[in-house]
């Protein structure tokens, strides 16, 4: 496995108490995997992101469990030590290509220094790997476009360039933190094939945190499906798109959008995820679970095998039972 | 780039102009100047002869005119108080305030911006914090008041430094210098530091509170997962986006450290222009006062025009924008 997560937990301590963010997230990522991570805002999957990349935003910390990357802890990591793996072995693409990018410098210092801090580059070589990657990217007139600013390009454009930062220093993985839903709707799919293929080149796994179950469906390998920081199923991407075992999966399959809208709200599920600090004892899911039952409320279910996935749902702990 | 500093030069003259027309209205509203001139037992007769020779007996438009005309060529007529040309006494008082000035403003920017640097990056070490209570003193304390206390501990008490006048000067052409004397630099100490303090203080918070607003931004988070040293991020990333917003509070200060010098200058009896202006508010020295409120604006726009040039260097989207 290239990434192991074991029961992971995240916590903010606040004023009012400490809040579990994550908690007993548990998922492995194989080389060249596109893992697709999908949930509701606030699910926790930015979350996760960011305590992988070793950035959680203090005071949030990792409270428990353990990241091993190739079998070694970075969760534990000396900064100087994380540093090394951020960008070189750990890429990210954030959100918002508007605001990742560093207005004062040129696209061009911006690869250069990001690959200098991680290989042996000269500046004329790494220029002309820059250059090299704007050119991959899609960049058109790369030459000329390096010493240009990010002001001066489009926001799809952009994420290109932030793509080809994730990517230039030749990371094992990257974190692609909703990297189309601050896009234009008739540029996302050319991101996200952009994004697939060059993953697929370097045999580079992704971590594809998304709304869109149509980019999950095309893109992932498998899906992890976020509610109040858990993962609650998990599996290859066929099984859980169509056979999902989980209610909450079932309820968000149903509700996939026509390829053309973006829909922030999951029309079908009545209801809404519970608040980090109001999580229902037993199954975090059961107030809005149409099939919920006694045990639900009392109990809290752990991911177990289900179908083809493993879902955290008490329905597939009883003999021949499904969703 | 040249159309763009006469663009703003361009745009600064009506400010002048009314800067202008203020000290001209003084000269007619606040003060007789005719009476000011002509000695106790002059004749009538002399006194209209007196105002044909000044001008008066013209409509106020056509005086103004002169009055912006002269002032262009630095002629502001001669001082009621001390009889002599106003531009001779703004020359040879200038230097006192411009050296205490630039003194004041090095310390400002070279012990503030670092201070704002270290407390913003290191917002929750107990250093930052120590600085922090204490700079809110530097802030909320009058100028005059620590004036008179530094010289109540570093000259009456401790007596290691003067407490009034400039020490000894050194003349370069029409420059007067206290910089290259032992008593000169002496006496610079103390009225510099109660010019710097406030300012630095000021600044401190300002670099600091930008520096927080700068590494909270996604630039910076994405910086550090591209796994960058934190010296590049903290002194290259960040730090240059501070500047924007630092260099237009940096020039007003400045502006404001010549223009404040008044205060200071009292104190230190500095025989600077504050100094000059306050003796000359006294003894309602109207033509002294003009020339000084038009000269502080000058000053103003000089620096305006400095910061938005300085703007143009650091930020290429305004560059692309003109
Ligand atoms: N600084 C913080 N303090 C307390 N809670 C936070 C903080 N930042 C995020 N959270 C909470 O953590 C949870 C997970 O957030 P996030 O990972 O961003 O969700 P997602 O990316 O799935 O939309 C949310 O419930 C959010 O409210
Ligand atoms: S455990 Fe119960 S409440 Fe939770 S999803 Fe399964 S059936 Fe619904
Ligand atoms: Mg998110």
């Amino acid at each position: 496995m290239l990434l192991e997560v074991k029961d992971l937990r995240v916590e903010f301590p606040t004023r009012r108490g400490v809040l579990t963010a994550l908690n007993g997230v548990s998922f492995s990522i194989a080389p060249g995997e596109v893992l697709g991570v999908v949930g509701e805002s606030g699910a926790g999957k930015s979350m996760t992101g960011a305590a992988i990349i070793g950035l959680l935003e203090p005071p949030g910390r990792i409270a428990g469990g353990e990241i091993r990357l190739e079998g070694r802890r970075i969760d534990n990591l000396p900064l100087a030590e994380m540093r090394k793996i951020r960008g070189k072995r750990i890429g990210a693409i954030f959100q918002d290509p508007l605001t990742t990018l560093n207005p004062l410098y040129t696209v061009g210092r911006q690869l250069v220094e990001t690959m200098q801090a991680h290989l042996p580059l000269s500046d004329a070589e790494a220029r002309q790997r820059a250059i090299g990657w704007l050119e991959q990217v899609g960049i058109p007139a790369a030459a000329q476009r390096i010493d240009a600013y990010p002001h001066q390009f489009s926001g799809g454009m952009r994420q290109r360039v932030v793509i080809a930062l994730a990517l230039c220093a030749e990371p094992q993985l990257v974190v692609a933190d909703e990297p189309t839903t601050a896009l234009d709707v008739s540029i996302q799919a050319q991101i996200i094939a952009l994004l697939k293929r060059l993953a697929r080149e370097q045999r580079t796994a992704i971590m594809l945190v998304t709304h869109d179950m149509g980019v999950i469906a095309e893109t992932a390998d498998r899906v992890a499906v976020m509610y109040a920081g858990r993962i609650i199923e998990i599996g290859p991407v066929r099984d859980v798109v169509r056979h999902a075992q989980h209610p909450y999966t079932a309820g968000l399959m149903a509700s996939i959008p026509p390829l053309d809208r973006k829909v922030e709200r999951l029309a079908q599920i009545d209801g809404s995820m519970p608040r980090l600090n109001a999580i229902p004892p037993g199954c975090p899911f059961s107030p809005r679970c149409p099939h919920v039952f006694e045990r639900c409320r009392v109990a809290r279910p752990e991911l177990m095998p289900a179908g083809a996935t493993d879902a955290a749902c008490w329905l597939h702990d009883q003999p021949g039972a499904s969703a | 780039m040249v159309a763009f500093v006469i663009s703003r030069l361009l745009q600064a003259l009506p400010v002048l102009l009314v800067v202008a027309l203020i000290s001209f209205a003084l000269f007619t509203f606040v003060g007789d100047p005719v009476a000011a001139m002509l000695s106790q037992d002059a004749s009538l007769a002399d006194r209209e002869n007196l105002i044909r020779l000044l001008g008066l007996d013209q409509p106020w438009y056509v005086q103004f005119w002169k009055f912006v005309g002269n002032a262009v060529q630095g002629e502001f007529g001669l001082s009621y108080r001390l009889s002599r040309p106003v531009s001779a006494l703004i020359a040879e008082r200038a230097p006192a305030t411009l050296e205490l000035a630039f003194c004041a403003a090095a310390m400002t920017l070279c012990i503030g911006v670092p201070l704002g640097i270290f407390t913003g990056i290191y917002k929750d070490s107990w250093v930052s914090r120590l600085l922090l209570t204490v700079s809110l003193v530097g802030v909320s304390l009058p100028i005059f008041v620590l004036g008179m206390l530094l010289i109540l501990v570093f000259a009456v008490h401790l007596g290691w430094l003067p407490s009034f006048g400039r020490g000894e000067t050194v003349q370069l052409g029409w420059w007067s210098s206290g910089l290259l004397t032992v008593s000169g630099l002496k006496a610079l100490i103390l009225p510099a530091i109660t010019l710097a303090v406030f300012q630095l203080t000021l600044i401190t918070r300002l670099v600091r509170a930008e520096m927080l607003e700068v590494l909270r931004t996604d630039y910076i988070k994405f910086a550090r997962a591209r796994g960058l040293s934190n010296r590049s991020i903290n002194f290259g990333h960040a730090l240059k986006n501070t500047l924007v917003p630092v260099i237009t509070i940096a020039g007003l200060q400045l502006g404001g450290i010549i223009a404040f010098a008044i205060v200071t200058e009292t104190v230190f009896q500095w025989p600077g222009m504050g100094f000059l202006f306050i003796q000359s508010v006294g003894a309602a020295d109207i033509p002294v006062m003009a020339a000084y409120l038009l000269l502080i604006s000058l000053v103003f726009v000089v620096i305006n025009l400095g910061v938005d040039l300085l703007y143009y260097l650091v930020d290429p989207r305004l560059r692309a924008q003109r």
